[in-house]
């Protein structure tokens, strides 16, 4: 939404996941009860080591576990108080959420604007040239590579891509399923900035899921971490920032005066566990 | 036609969206365009009917590769039973046209609309399946449709064949090669422009995407299902038009030109003509159709040293139709299409390589 206020002091809730439990090809339990909330015009984020289901959770907003052979079993997807859990992913983007796939996934087959113009395959309106624009105003480089194929892109540029042809489909949320993925650090500070910027501007509501916490935390306005299919921490920003654990087990640091000496004694201590 | 102050150009600069999703790049290419559809309107005055034969051949048998390329370069799926969509184009045509009166020129098309009904009815186990089981399936298609015609014999006449009206415009009898060339050759404009048109437009676009990454596809809002039976039907819809083309220039239709070889040249003009492109289609076409005769040339010239390799001949055609696919496949498998970017790149920066 390119024209909504200034954030307010409590917004409502857009996306809400109630204890959904995910079960692959009929067998193969994934998440155990995962419940979080994404408040309008905020970015949350999902943290957690591989294999804690994060990406799990974003299909199953997204629909696209159906695709996989796996289906919500338990528990609600709702979206603006109506529930999409396990409908198809192409019914699920027409109401408004896009999700950017991990890996970029950009068509290398097509050039720059081409992979642009896909993005807003379910809009009908005029103002697509508009919203061209806009995301190459976003991302300056890719105008410069705009009438090249995608597949000669850099990995950033493909991410950059990746983001902007989501934007081209005006969502009313985003999904972003590890955009740091493969990328320089500089990158990750670009490629965030602008993820940052994109949510200031136009109020654009996020989930996004991450690896490298550090830099994830710093534009989240709220964080759930998991583990193992679980949902074991959620807190406001700063709440995670300054948590033990967290700073410990995904920032690094953690209590300074450790060292490595008593490296045989060191004891992995989570409270959550 | 200027060809002369932008002739020599150094690589393509586009400054707008809309030159981005131009039929044609550069103007340059336009002209080429028109330049290459006008020499081949004259070329009957110099051409010998039996080139024109020729040309009309790689005409019809273009439309109908360019259906296959449209479903196996830009949808990514597969079709082993384009010979039979051919065919039934071919006796749909003749069939409209005998038993309701309806004007060949209307006919043809008509027999295209009724080939992409059976394509897409065809194409339904598409939405489910990909790759080697398509493939199968599609086979199984080309076996019904083929023992359809043999028992059909309202439709296609059985195994005596149908007999094709030959088609007249304007009180005109389209009989003779140098007229039937003219239609022939306004079909090949039209279809290969609704092509290109296709590729570029909104559905072209869909294609690509649910040829490439098939789950981002559906994650942008693109109906999988939908999509795919739509190219099986589009696909059908052009073997059709080809197929019906083919049946009244000949004027006689039987079941047993549209065997699973046939499917076979279909997918080897393709390949040798570059999957994912319009005019690679064109090029693999009159490729496949000009072998042969090049090897009837050849062999003609060798059986002065060789006595009897003439008698050979039908085998040699066939090894070298193979022999052709096979050797793309390992040295040029982007296909002709891939060739003439090269030729064309290098030119663009020519006196340096890169």
């Amino acid at each position: 939404m390119a024209d909504t206020a200034p954030r307010q002091a409590a917004p409502e809730t857009m996306l809400s996941v109630n204890n959904i439990e995910v079960v692959y090809d009929d067998v193969i339990l994934v998440l155990r009860g995962v419940s979080l909330e994404v408040p309008k015009g905020q970015i949350v984020t999902l943290l957690g080591a591989n294999g804690a289901g994060k990406s799990t959770t974003l299909k199953a907003i997204s629909g696209l576990l159906k695709t996989e052979d796996g289906e919500v079993t338990r528990g609600t997807v709702t979206f603006d108080g109506e529930t999409i859990s396990n409908q198809d992913p192409e019914k699920i983007v027409r109401k408004g959420i896009f999700q950017v796939m991990e890996g970029r996934r950009v068509v290398e087959d097509m050039t720059t604007i081409e992979n642009l113009r896909l993005g807003a395959f379910t809009r009908r309106d005029k103002n697509v040239r508009r919203d061209m624009d806009m995301v190459m105003d976003y991302f300056p480089r890719l105008k410069e590579r705009a009438g090249g194929l995608a597949g000669y892109l850099s990995g950033g540029e493909q991410q950059m891509l990746a983001i902007g042809r989501a934007l081209m489909a005006r969502p009313r949320m985003l999904l972003l399923d590890e955009p740091s993925m493969g990328l320089s650090p500089l990158l990750v500070k670009e490629v965030f900035g602008i993820i940052e910027s994109i949510n200031r501007d136009q109020g654009l509501t996020m989930l996004l899921v991450e690896q490298n916490a550090s830099q994830a935390l710093k534009l989240a306005d709220y964080g759930y971490i998991m583990e193992s299919g679980k949902v074991v921490l959620d807190g406001t920003q700063e709440e995670l920032l300054s948590n033990e654990d967290v700073k410990e087990s995904y920032l690094g640091g953690g209590e300074q005066r450790r060292s490595f000496k008593n490296l045989k004694s060191y004891k992995r201590r989570k409270r959550w566990l | 036609m200027a060809l002369g102050a932008n002739s020599m150009r150094c690589g393509e600069f586009r400054t707008s969206y809309r030159q981005d999703s131009t039929i044609f790049p550069t103007p340059m290419s336009r002209n080429f365009a028109i330049a290459g559809v006008l020499l081949l309107m004259v070329s009957p005055v110099f051409l010998q009917p039996y080139h024109l034969n020729i040309l009309i051949q790689i005409g019809y048998m273009g439309i109908a590769a360019l259906g296959l390329n449209i479903l196996v370069g830009f949808s990514g799926q597969i079709s082993l039973g384009h010979a039979a969509f051919f065919g039934f184009g071919a006796f749909a045509s003749a069939w409209i046209n005998s038993s309701f009166g309806i004007p060949v020129i209307l006919a043809i098309p008509l027999a295209g609309v009724l080939t992409t009904a059976v394509g897409m009815i065809v194409g339904i186990p598409a939405a489910r399946i990909k790759g080697l089981y398509l493939a199968i399936a599609t086979l199984a298609a080309q076996y019904i449709l083929e023992d359809f015609f043999n028992r059909a014999v309202w439709f296609t006449g059985g195994s005596a064949g149908s007999l094709a009206n030959p088609l007249s415009l304007f009180g005109y009898q389209m009989t003779t090669d140098t007229r039937y060339f003219y239609v022939v050759l306004a079909f090949v404009v039209v279809m290969y422009l609704l092509g290109t048109n296709l590729i570029r437009s909104r559905d072209g676009r869909a294609l690509v995407a649910l040829r490439d990454h098939y789950l981002s596809a559906e994650i942008m809002g693109i109906n999988l299902t939908k999509y795919r039976i739509l190219a099986f039907g589009i696909s059908s819809f052009y073997a059709g038009v080809g197929g019906a083309l083919f049946a009244h220039y000949l004027g006689y239709v039987s079941a047993e030109s549209f065997t699973i070889l046939l499917s076979i040249q279909f997918l080897g003009m393709i390949i040798i003509g570059g999957l994912g492109s319009i005019m690679g289609t064109l090029m693999g076409t009159a490729f496949m159709v000009l072998l042969p005769e090049v090897m009837e040339g050849g062999v003609g010239v060798i059986a002065d040293f060789m006595p009897g390799i003439e008698q050979g001949l039908a085998y040699i055609k066939e090894m070298a139709i193979g022999l052709a696919i096979v050797l793309f496949l390992i040295f040029e498998p982007e296909g002709l299409a891939h060739r003439w970017q090269l030729t064309k790149a290098y030119w663009k920066l020519y006196p340096f390589s890169y």
